[in-house]
């Protein structure tokens, strides 16, 4: 039994640091910044990981390198970020918010419609794009690790650039928020019409904050395109979107290690409940009929769930969240 | 400054150089003064059936201290958040210094030179006090998303407003505050962070909206002596107060709004002596207020 554990142990630990969790941690660093650091509400962050993923993949399709590619991605996300807030970013909050949900799956049918086929490659996607990324992989065929957590080598290359990508726009936001720029988005999240009062241009703000949290979104879709070496519409899915507010909930809003440590911890849960239960079944300590094996991917969330909600009541400020903040919100 | 917790609510006005130069304006609904700053014509506002705000015209003089007075709901507040670009005019135009301000966004309206406090608070509850006051500073150069990764740029600026915001905060009793969450403030250490915070911003008009609501007498005393200094410094001051005493012994200028419009404006004794006013406070122990009975 002990070895047993051992393995859905080392299981959950290689999903902790894998390329999804680095993604997930950009990705929630992304929308750290439209929430915890500008009060953004932002329901669809899935639309720029999908618009970083696949302007990439478009660009190097259509013949250009992927070094231009990339920037190009960025860019994407930038002008989402426009079109989703100028509309919205003037009125009330709750208009970003309803116009994100929408805009997040309006892009996932976009991109699979078979009208759209000929640029994205409608429900199919497009593959092979990061051949150019692959060729500058450093570690040469194998594995590494230690003990059960290995991974092969182009594995460790996309979570070698993921994660000193992670550590890098931690230190940039971290820059950003500890400056009067940052100041000023605070204010925002506390009271727009305090900052408008004090003659800060909030609209401009909250735009500028809109495009740099997609663009570090798009980021995050990029690279979870590199280690899939495809972008396919299915892939996007909303849920996706509240897994990284969950990431961003359970580190801690407004904090900067907060997210990094929330994907990490989100993505240890889901592979340590989902290797449980699949041991539990195969073993017999699951009786069959309490739970079949088809049941496991649903059960799973809902033990998630729970867990996660347990975290949030003992800790509801999140891991590195600042307790004494969220008591003056109870306020 | 020293509060002698004895001392009387109000000290006596002293007939400054300034104040003199209204004595000769008559005291009439949208008479003209000597030098306005601000001038409004012909500012309407209506929610449904209701005018709130029906200012035909109004000037206020420079380097002075004018009040708004009127009962609840005179429409005071409605006529700042119009000027201020909080709310939007049905009609009507309003210059600063001869720029026109009507139809500018409230940020551009305080780049402008005129800054308003709220009536309601709006402390920035999950930033520190001193974080609240550095917000204020003008132009600052590590606003802008590239200059604020390049520290070099701004962090003598920052100095500079970090200076001036304790100086603020320690004229109004703050200092020991400094570093806590405006979210633990009282309601009244709230007035003054907010009345502070616009002053960061160095505006030559402020607009106050019932700064003293809630602050202990004593130093409501202090305040006062630091809104004259204000105007002394040449900032002009408008503000809404409901305490008569404090309005008779600080205004250098009345303003009465009823209904939306202004019925009296004058120096201090003659709007408090007003039948109009006394009739328009009626009902709400005016006469009291006044010392007299209409
Ligand atoms: N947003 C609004 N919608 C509808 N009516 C409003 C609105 N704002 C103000 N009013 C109405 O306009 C009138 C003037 O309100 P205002 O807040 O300007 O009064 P005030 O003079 O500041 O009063 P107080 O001394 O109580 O603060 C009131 O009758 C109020 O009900
Ligand atoms: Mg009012």
């Amino acid at each position: 039994m002990i070895d047993v554990l051992l393995k859905v142990f080392a299981d959950s630990a290689r999903a902790a640091i894998g390329v999804q969790a680095a993604a997930y941690a950009l990705a929630a660093i992304g929308l750290n910044v439209h929430f915890g650091f500008t009060g953004l509400i932002n329901f669809g962050h899935i639309a720029f990981l999908a618009v970083g993923a696949y302007t990439t993949a478009i660009v190097v399709d259509l013949g250009f390198s992927l070094w231009l590619a990339i920037p190009a991605g960025l860019l994407g996300a930038v002008i989402l970020g426009m079109l989703l807030g100028i509309p919205t970013l003037r009125l009330r909050a709750d208009y970003l918010a309803i116009t994100t949900i929408a805009v997040g799956e309006i892009i996932r049918v976009m991109v699979r419609s078979s009208a759209m086929e000929g640029l994205t490659g409608g429900v199919f996607g497009l593959q092979g794009f990061a051949d150019e990324f692959f060729d500058v992989n450093p570690f040469s065929r194998g594995n590494y690790g230690v003990w059960d957590i290995t991974f092969n080598e182009r594995s460790m290359w996309v979570m070698t650039v993921g994660w000193a990508l992670v550590v890098l726009t931690a230190l940039l936001v971290h820059a950003l928020m500890r400056a009067p720029f940052g100041r000023v988005l605070k204010a925002i999240r506390e009271d727009e019409d305090a900052a408008r009062a004090l003659g800060k241009n909030v609209f401009a703000f909250k735009i500028r904050s809109l495009c740099l949290g997609g663009a570090i979104g798009a980021l995050a879709g990029i690279l979870l395109a590199f280690e899939a070496q495809a972008v396919v519409p299915d892939r996007y899915l909303p849920q996706t979107t509240f897994f990284i507010w969950t990431a961003m909930i359970l580190g801690g809003t407004g904090s900067i290690k907060g997210p990094i440590a929330g994907a990490i911890i989100f993505w240890f849960v889901v592979a340590s409940t989902e290797g449980l239960l699949r041991a539990g079944i195969t073993h017999g300590w699951i009786p069959d009929w309490l739970l079949s094996s088809q049941e496991v991917a649903a059960v799973r969330f809902m033990l998630v769930g729970a867990i996660l909600m347990a975290l949030m009541v003992w800790r509801p400020q999140g891991l590195f969240g600042k307790r004494e903040e969220v008591l003056i919100g109870a306020r | 400054m020293p509060v002698d917790p004895l001392a009387p609510d109000v000290a006596p006005v002293a007939p400054t150089a300034s104040s003199r130069r209204l004595a000769s304006v008559p005291a009439q609904p949208g008479v003209a003064k000597p030098d306005p700053i601000l001038v409004v014509d012909g500012v309407t506002r209506t929610f449904g059936g209701l005018k709130a705000v029906d200012v035909a015209h109004l000037e206020v003089a420079r380097g002075l201290i004018t009040s708004v007075i009127g009962p609840n709901g005179a429409g005071k507040t409605t006529l700042f958040n119009l000027l201020t670009g909080f709310d939007t005019a049905d009609s009507g135009t309003w210059t600063l210094d001869g720029v026109a301000l009507h139809g500018k966004h409230p940020h551009s309206v305080a780049r402008a030179g005129m800054v308003r406090t709220f009536q309601l608070t709006k402390a920035l509850s999950k930033m520190t006090v001193i974080d609240n006051l550095l917000l204020g500073a003008a132009n600052q150069k590590g606003e802008g998303m590239i200059s604020a990764l390049l520290p070099f740029l701004w962090r003598d600026q920052e100095r500079e407003v970090v200076e001036r915001a304790d100086k603020l905060l320690d004229r109004f009793r703050l200092g020991h505050m400094r570093n806590e969450y405006a979210g633990t403030l009282s309601g009244g250490q709230r007035k003054l962070l907010e009345m502070a915070r616009a002053l960061m911003v160095e505006p030559r008009v402020i607009l106050l909206d019932e700064p003293m609501a809630g602050v202990n007498p004593a130093l409501v005393q202090s305040l006062l002596g630091h809104v004259t200094a204000l105007r002394d410094e040449g900032m002009t001051v408008i503000f809404i107060e409901h305490d008569m005493d404090v309005v008779m012994g600080i205004s250098d200028w009345v303003v009465c709004l009823a209904q939306g419009a202004v019925i009296a404006e004058g120096l201090p004794q003659a709007v408090g002596s007003d039948p109009k006013v006394i009739d328009a406070y009626l009902g709400s122990h005016a006469a009291d207020d006044f010392g007299g009975t209409p």
